[in-house]
């Protein structure tokens, strides 16, 4: 097969998923109003699919820190940390997280998806082992194959399968990085921190634990899974992004390994990159500084999140594993699922359709993402709308 | 747990894959696990998973790039379990 007959075939397998080539994937969104509604089709669509978890993408503070930043800064850095792109912002950005964390030290990426890929591959090598959960983000898997180490599955958020695996990997525990999601973003579950914890310790491994979908959202200051369950100094690395609560793009690794800076001479993903730009740097600093006292908003998104779950278990859908800011409704089927996703869409709400192999165990998803800004008559709507899709479906 | 034999394990792929795939085909050791199964990656994953437990091995996902047919893939499970010994 030639190269860009591949292309085809994957391509042939798409349509096949979404015949008559309805738009699911990639949808243009013609205008963007707020946080929670823009315009797509021509329509105004409730915006129930983003990762705006405490709705601050329009924020003032950031927007005029962004705005401020590009006046003063211009608009890219037009190079790598190691060269041109070291600005004064980037490095207070890293004391911030660190102090954020109260960890020693902190490393800014461009991208989150770098940010995991940066530092898995940096930690690893060949020979190593990453023990990683089977539901791992994409930059995950492709840290670990980067890395040339050793990649070993266990079985999602299953304590007794980590530990099997470990106990069979013998001394070669002691060259493994377990990897773990603070919330996982098919399901919108946590991981058993506690558990691995115990197990790492136990079994002289190091953990990462990806809190892309958690920062901002778990812990009193917003921290995470780590926060929420007091183990932030029981964590070796902890990685995230700026793409989701933080409504800008960039991501960062803290630790406190000293190793963490030597990180900065051998993590391919950090050096052969152009730095964040001053506006995003910015607007992310405005973010993270609002993020770690909003109590405020971090309990009006878990009332809301509250809300549509025990809506959408009332109605009968099955559900992820428990309430949070991602409610995936499973469906048997690809079919179910785009039936699910066009009923919704022709309501005027979009959401995110998932199909095999994305979403685990060979299940379709309809993942609803709720924020902050959400209010409570926009989740009642949606919860109508999917209680008369059900009636249909079944 | 008996000698593992490498016609011991061939048949033991074939079964499970004849479940997991519902081919209409008999599946022997030169079947192609993806241009003739199309098993996708999410399902050789979890079914990695399961010979590893079956067997008390730990199956690296990116020793799997040399694996083409059945035969491969139960060369690759026999190698591991040898020198796992």
């Amino acid at each position: 097969m030639s190269l860009l007959e591949k292309l085809d075939q994957a391509a042939a397998a798409r349509k096949a998923q979404l015949p008559g080539g309805i738009g699911a994937f990639g949808i243009p969104i013609e205008a963007i109003y707020s946080a929670t509604e823009a315009r797509i089709e021509g329509r105004k669509i409730l915006l129930f699919g983003t990762n705006n978890y405490l709705g601050l993408s329009f924020s003032s503070e950031c927007r005029e820190a962004a705005h401020a930043a590009i006046d003063e800064e211009g608009t890219g850095t037009t190079g790598s940390r190691m060269a041109n792109g070291n600005y004064s912002g980037h490095r207070a950005l890293e004391a911030e997280f660190a102090d954020f964390y109260h960890c020693r030290s902190s490393i800014v990426f461009t991208t989150g998806y770098q940010a995991n890929l940066g530092t898995i591959s940096a930690l690893l090598g060949k020979g190593d082992v990453a023990l990683i959960d089977g539901d791992s983000h994409a930059s995950i898997y492709d840290g670990c194959i980067l890395s040339g180490a050793d990649i070993i599955r266990f079985r999602h958020n299953d304590k007794d399968d980590l530990e099997k695996r470990l106990r069979r990997l013998g001394e070669r525990s002691k060259n493994t990085l377990i990897i773990a999601e603070g919330i996982y973003s098919m399901l919108g579950d946590q991981a058993p921190l506690v558990d691995i914890v115990n197990l790492k310790k136990q079994y002289g491994s190091l953990l990462l634990l990806d809190e892309a979908h958690s920062l901002g959202v778990l812990g009193e200051t917003g921290q995470g899974l780590v926060e929420k369950t007091g183990l932030n100094h029981e964590v070796d690395f902890i990685t995230g992004t700026f793409s989701k609560s933080l409504c800008g793009i960039g991501g960062y690794c803290v630790s406190n390994h000293e190793q963490l800076d030597q990180m900065r001479y051998v993590s391919h993903p950090y050096i052969f990159t152009a730095s964040p730009s001053p506006a995003t740097i910015a607007a992310t600093r405005a973010a993270l500084k609002i993020l770690r006292t909003a109590t405020e908003l971090r309990k009006v998104l878990w009332q809301n999140a509250e809300q549509l779950y025990s809506a959408l278990k009332d109605i009968g859908y099955q559900l992820g594993p428990q309430p949070g800011p991602i409610v995936a409704i499973i469906l048997d089927n690809p079919e179910q699922a785009l039936a699910l996703w066009n009923g919704l869409m022709t309501a005027n709400i979009y959401v995110n359709l998932i199909l095999p192999p994305a979403a685990p165990e060979g299940k379709s998803l309809v993942r609803c993402s709720i924020n902050a800004a959400h209010t409570p008559e926009q989740i009642h709507y949606v919860s109508q709308v999917l209680s008369e899709l059900y009636t249909k479906l079944h | 747990m008996n000698e593992v034999t490498q016609e011991g394990i061939l048949k033991l792929l074939c079964q499970r894959l004849t479940g997991l795939t519902k081919a209409d085909f008999e599946i022997t050791s030169e079947t192609n696990l993806i241009t003739q199964l199309a098993i996708d990656s999410i399902k050789l994953l979890n079914l990695i998973m399961e010979i590893e437990d079956n067997f008390d091995i730990s199956v690296p996902v990116n020793a799997l790039t040399d694996v083409i047919t059945v035969r491969d893939l139960a060369d690759l499970i026999y190698r591991i379990k040898s020198e796992s010994k």
